[in-house]
């Protein structure tokens, strides 16, 4: 099971039986339309607020998985989950709408690789047969929170980045037919001393390298095992970073093909998104519906995604505290067969 | 980032930041300077056109004209915050439409609008000043200081 310092091997081929990814209107005009299972026309979802706007893009997400997987909300046992806002409000009310044993957890934008590598520990370990795992974003409520009021006129950086509103779910299963859950990674929360709240990808680029690293040095392999890496959330200046930092480790990244979610789901050309996407939902809705496809097409067999996250609070940027972040890295192998759905 | 902020890191958070300040992409200093003297000058030419209007068709002198002037301003301000444009503008200008009346304008239009879900009087009320707040109470702060060194100064020169 644990294998070296921080990775768990899954014996018992925990599976993914099917993916769902919600997205808002702005996401809909990116260049991942195609694969995203429902994209809403209002980035209010006709709420009152934007945080009931982001619950119900978790709960469609949570919903979809479920149906295509060709289950009923019954047959799953346990929900994991979390996001972005002040105690992780937009997945508590969703799991009260979904009625399913909840646990919630925080990981930033890493919650995406962090409920899905808990969902396949529970599976592999006979915890539950149907697990449950995702995590949502809006862009209004993370402006809200973290920085300015979102009609402010405040000029942002060209490093800056922009929150994805969405939400992704997956369904982990016992048996089925799917890719498969090997190995799960698990990060240690990496400081790098960056402060401007403006600058994640930087904050975070050292996270994603020090657990990719983990991840060869525990299980023996190097970066030609896969057939993509994808971080999270790093766009182009972590991205940038984090090739850096490897060349300078020595570790041949360039052997397979190095990606990053941020940086693939906006049109650098037509939409104003500075440096790139981020947020929760933007590992969750690339992978769960982009990279999920991908493989189901078997353009891709082998896969690490790692989700990176920023564990700062606008609390602890005001008392003059650096960026503390964290990536978790969860494999996914595909050996061909057609998933269920998603 | 000054040197005296990076003697607080550790050897290897020093040279990271020093990668990562190098993989910056910086502001356009030029372009953003330009911009917001386009925009800053612009909106100072529609203040003195309106201020013009209200002399030639109000009546008013220049100094009566100089409120509604504001007041029209921050309409504008408020109308444009309020149908998502005026968040657009900033991002182009930069200071050039922070700085103007109108920049106040949508920092407290924003943040009612913000929390408006949170209810009228701890919502709207209370979070409305949450940027411009600051901008109030430093700018009364400053006002009295440079009044009081402006008094001391006046009797001085009149005592002397």
């Amino acid at each position: 099971m644990q294998q070296g310092h921080q990775t768990w091997v899954f014996n018992n081929k925990p599976v993914i039986a099917s993916t769902a990814a919600v997205v808002g209107p702005f996401e809909g005009r990116g260049p991942l339309a195609n694969d995203f299972d429902l994209i809403h026309g209002d980035s209010l979802l006709n709420q009152e607020s934007w945080e009931k706007a982001e619950k119900v893009l978790f709960e469609d997400a949570a919903r979809l998985a479920i149906e295509q997987a060709g289950l009923l909300k019954e047959q799953i046992d346990f929900f994991i989950g979390g996001d972005l806002m002040n105690q992780i409000i937009s997945t508590s009310y969703a799991a009260r709408t979904l009625s399913i044993p909840y646990l919630g957890v925080f990981g930033a934008c890493s919650t995406s690789m962090e409920s899905l590598a808990l969902a396949a520990y529970l599976v592999n370990t006979r915890g539950g047969k149907h697990v449950l795992a995702g995590t949502c974003s809006h862009n209004s409520t993370a402006e809200k929170q973290f920085r300015y009021p979102t009609e402010y006129g405040s000029q942002k950086p060209p490093y800056a980045q922009y929150t994805v509103t969405g939400a992704g779910a997956a369904v982990v299963a016992s048996k089925g037919k799917g890719p498969v859950i090997t190995s799960a990674t698990m990060g240690r929360v990496i400081d790098m001393g960056i402060k401007d709240p403006f600058n994640m990808g930087a904050a975070m680029a050292p996270a994603a390298v020090d657990t990719i690293t983990a991840h060869f040095r525990d299980l023996r392999i190097g970066p030609e095992e896969y057939d993509m890496i994808v971080t999270g959330d790093l766009a182009q200046v972590g991205h940038g970073l984090a090739n850096d930092l490897f060349e300078k480790h020595g570790i041949p990244i360039h052997k397979t093909d190095f990606q990053d979610c941020g940086m693939m789901i906006y049109d650098y050309n037509t939409q104003m998104v500075q440096a790139g996407g981020s947020g929760c939902a933007c590992s969750a809705v690339v992978t769960y519906g982009h990279l999920m496809k991908r493989m189901n097409r078997g353009e891709i067999r082998k896969l690490l995604v790692v989700a990176t996250g920023a564990l700062m609070s606008p609390l602890a940027m005001q008392q003059g505290e650096s960026i503390p972040a964290i990536a978790h890295a969860v494999s996914i192998h595909y050996d061909g067969e057609a998933m269920q759905g998603g | 980032m000054a040197n005296n902020k990076l003697k607080k890191l550790t050897p290897v958070q020093q040279e990271y930041q020093r990668m990562a300040l190098a993989k910056q992409p910086a502001r356009k200093t030029l372009q953003n300077s330009l911009r917001a003297f386009l925009t800053g000058g612009l909106i100072c030419v529609l203040g003195q056109a309106i201020t013009k209007a209200f002399v030639h068709w109000g009546g008013m002198d220049e100094v009566k004209a100089g409120n509604p002037t504001v007041a029209v301003l921050i309409l504008i301000s408020v109308i444009l915050t309020s149908l998502g444009l005026y968040d657009k503008i900033g991002q182009w200008a930069g200071a050039g439409s922070a700085v103007p009346v109108t920049g106040f304008a949508n920092s407290m239009a924003s943040a009612a609008i913000e929390h408006r879900s949170e209810g009228l009087v701890l919502g709207t009320g209370a979070m409305m000043f949450e940027l411009a707040g600051a901008v109030i109470v430093f700018g009364t702060v400053a006002a009295f200081v440079v009044g009081n060194i402006h008094m001391i100064v006046k009797l001085a020169m009149g005592g002397g």
